[in-house]
């Protein structure tokens, strides 16, 4: 089973309606970015701009006054900034799992969702490096971070976990772009063929770079596409691994555990197919895309995030068994006592609640094929992740060493706002997204249709709708048009 | 001023499209043009279509190289980088760890704790050797292809195969390749011509 198999040698059904034209599955896609906008994105374009809007003011008015507009306080010196951090880059985590360990591993399904996932990790990074730039106090002296000389003659500290984040994280960001734009290229000029209008044309046409389809290019595109889903596979495990040595690699109980990378990762990837999900409802609901993103995708996701949420559930086990087990006091009083307990047991509550229990009812297919449930859980599970890092981060800080110390951290206006803004940032540059490239890869479905067989001969598209068992009716549209 | 005009509306083929409607048909196609002994030439499609490395007698890709190049330069670059800027240039101690002490030496120094950053820079310059040695290889961006001339070729990112024969091609002679393409049947067969001063 090699990449360049047809996909019907490895017993993969296909992605589109057996029967449909290569024409077909251009148009369906292209049209989204050539016809008027529907009356639905401009509702959300709205909302999600409007949002955006109060984020820019709410950063305005941190940067004038500084960060004591937000609600950290000793000893809770790190809150909703560094868990929208770790939330954000959480989400990003599922574009490339999706684009690259799923391409290794020759899920085809993939390619329904492909595109739209990388275009969400690529903004869900943007939010999350937002908070580590705005949490540092004086934004002004962000440079310090990068190895590049300064006045005072310092170079940053390498030992430092922090700044193994600023690589890990902008490697992240930088490879998931090239990633995405290579995966563009050849989208790009089947947009630039099909415009009518001269600076369409002119703007795909310089974007396309130029691409013609032409099979010497081809053979280098793939093997090149090969070879950054081989190196964003481990990247996407490292990115995570790097932002939960942030935490590990201190000595905060509750912080200091050696099953942080692995929890991390899954958890990363648990929220981040979440994302996709929701974002993706949306999409295929305001654009009727449902010929393309097929029931069948919908509940391979759920599967999914079944799997994951058993590993992240998994984790929370083992943090409570190894903190009893270890026998040392803080551990238990963190894990045992403060965590389900204590000031903040309702964000514990919601964190094993969302990522734990609903997702359980995936386990009924008639659930995991439901529309609504979906849309419902997916968001759920995403508030479920934002809990966990808020769990993580606030309670092992909250009380600390030092009963004395003690503090209760609360939100002010300007973190809810900023918090809510980058959601809105992170809409609005999806929507934009939406309107204006390719969000199905049209390449590479034409890839997996039977046409994409050299040894098609045209007349065999007939068996093929024979052989499609009328009972898995995921294939058919669901009232699309 | 009357050579001038001449000169100018003067055409000459630069190369010839010919059309497919199926991968099926073009793979054949290809593997005649193939066998006639033709070397500027290649075939256009709107997916890679497989098993067209040989029907096109192609060799593997290099753009592996390029990328191993850039992941030993952002390995050793990471490395160079940490140990000279905390190690060589400013020390700086932290966590008790010699800060000069490379690994070879045996001493409990450094090394682990850049093993993070010369992963993530050796995965980052291997994206750049992918992307920019995949253009590279290819020529691109090039926006001026003669296939660009045709308005049919516009389909080929659409729904249609091509195939085109260039004139540089040393076998190139209009009337003997026009007569292979012919043969192998394609849907719509174009000459490609180009004002030439």
């Amino acid at each position: 089973m090699a990449y360049w198999e047809p996909i019907r040698q490895i017993d993969e059904a296909h992605l589109v309606k057996p029967g449909s034209s290569l024409r077909e599955v251009t148009d369906e896609i292209a049209r989204v970015t050539e016809n008027r906008a529907p009356r639905g994105w401009w509702i959300c374009f709205l909302i999600a701009s409007s949002f955006a809007g109060i984020f820019v003011l709410c950063v305005a008015y941190l940067f004038w006054r500084g960060i004591g507009v937000w609600g950290n306080t000793s000893p809770d010196f790190w809150a909703w900034d560094i868990t929208n951090f770790v939330w954000w880059v959480g989400i990003g985590h599922a574009g490339t799992l999706i684009s690259a360990i799923l391409f290794i591993f020759r899920q085809k399904w993939r390619t329904a969702i492909n595109r739209f996932a990388e275009a969400m990790t690529i903004f869900a990074v943007i939010c999350a490096l937002i908070f580590p730039a705005i949490h540092v106090g004086r934004p002004w002296l962000l440079f310090y971070v990068f190895p590049i000389p300064n006045q005072m003659t310092l170079w940053p500290n390498f030992k430092s976990p922090l700044l193994w984040d600023v690589f890990a994280v902008s490697t992240y960001f930088t490879v998931s772009l090239l990633f995405w734009f290579t995966g563009l290229i050849p989208d790009l000029a089947t947009l630039r063929d099909r415009s009518t209008n001269k600076w369409r044309q002119r703007i795909y046409g310089f974007l396309a770079l130029g691409w013609r389809g032409s099979h010497r290019h081809w053979q280098n595109y793939e093997r090149a596409y090969l070879i950054l889903a081989a190196i964003s596979t481990p990247l996407v495990l490292s990115v995570h691994s790097v932002v939960s040595m942030d935490f590990a690699t201190s000595v905060i109980p509750g912080w200091h555990t050696t099953i942080f990378p692995p929890y991390f990762v899954a958890g990363a990837i648990f929220s981040g197919f979440a994302m996709v999900e929701t974002v993706l409802l949306i999409a295929r609901s305001v654009f009727k895309l449902h010929r393309v993103v097929l029931m069948r995708h919908l509940e391979l996701m759920n599967k999914f995030l079944l799997a994951t949420s058993l590993l992240v559930g998994y984790s929370y086990a083992m943090e409570f068994f190894i903190a009893w087990y270890s026998g040392n006091q803080y551990e238990m009083a963190y894990f045992l006592k403060f965590r389900p307990t204590g000031p903040y047991w309702w964000a514990w509550a919601w964190m094993i609640g969302c990522n734990v229990a609903v997702p359980q009812l995936y386990w009924f297919k008639r659930l995991r094929t439901s529309i609504p449930v979906m849309f419902v859980v997916s968001i759920f599970i995403n508030i479920g992740m934002w809990f966990e890092r808020f769990v993580i981060i606030v309670t092992s800080i909250n009380n600390d060493f030092l009963p004395s110390s003690w503090g209760y951290f609360r939100p002010t206006i300007i973190d809810v706002g900023i918090f809510t803004g980058t959601i809105g940032v992170f809409f609005t540059l999806f929507l934009l997204f939406m309107r204006w490239l390719p969000m199905v890869a049209i390449a590479e479905v034409k890839g997996t249709m039977a046409q994409a067989d050299p040894h098609h001969e045209g007349d065999e598209g007939s068996h093929e709708v024979a052989k499609v068992d009328p009972s898995a009716g995921g294939l058919l549209p669901e009232g699309a048009e | 001023m009357e050579t001038t005009k001449a000169r100018k509306t003067k055409r000459a083929p630069t190369a010839i499209l010919a059309e497919f409607h199926t991968a099926h048909d073009l793979l054949h196609a290809a593997e005649k043009v193939r066998d006639a002994g033709y070397s500027k030439w290649d075939s256009h499609t709107p997916f890679p279509v497989h098993g067209m490395d040989k029907a096109m007698g192609l060799k593997d890709s290099r753009v592996g190289w390029i990328v191993l190049a850039f992941a030993l330069t952002g390995l050793t670059g990471a490395f160079v980088m940490m140990h000279w800027m905390n190690g060589v240039d400013y020390p700086t101690i932290v966590g008790d760890k010699p800060p000069g002490a490379p690994f070879w030496t045996g001493q409990p120094g450094t090394m682990p704790s850049m093993v993070p950053i010369m992963f993530e820079l050796t995965i980052l310059l291997s994206a750049f050797g992918a992307v920019l040695g995949m253009l590279h290889l290819n020529g691109l961006p090039r926006h001026n292809h003669p296939a660009f001339e045709s308005e049919r070729f516009k389909l080929c990112s659409d729904d249609r195969f091509f195939i085109s024969i260039e004139a540089e091609d040393p076998k190139f002679d209009v009337e003997k390749t026009r007569a292979l393409l012919e043969g192998t049947h394609p849907a719509h067969l174009e000459v490609i011509e180009e004002e030439v001063s």
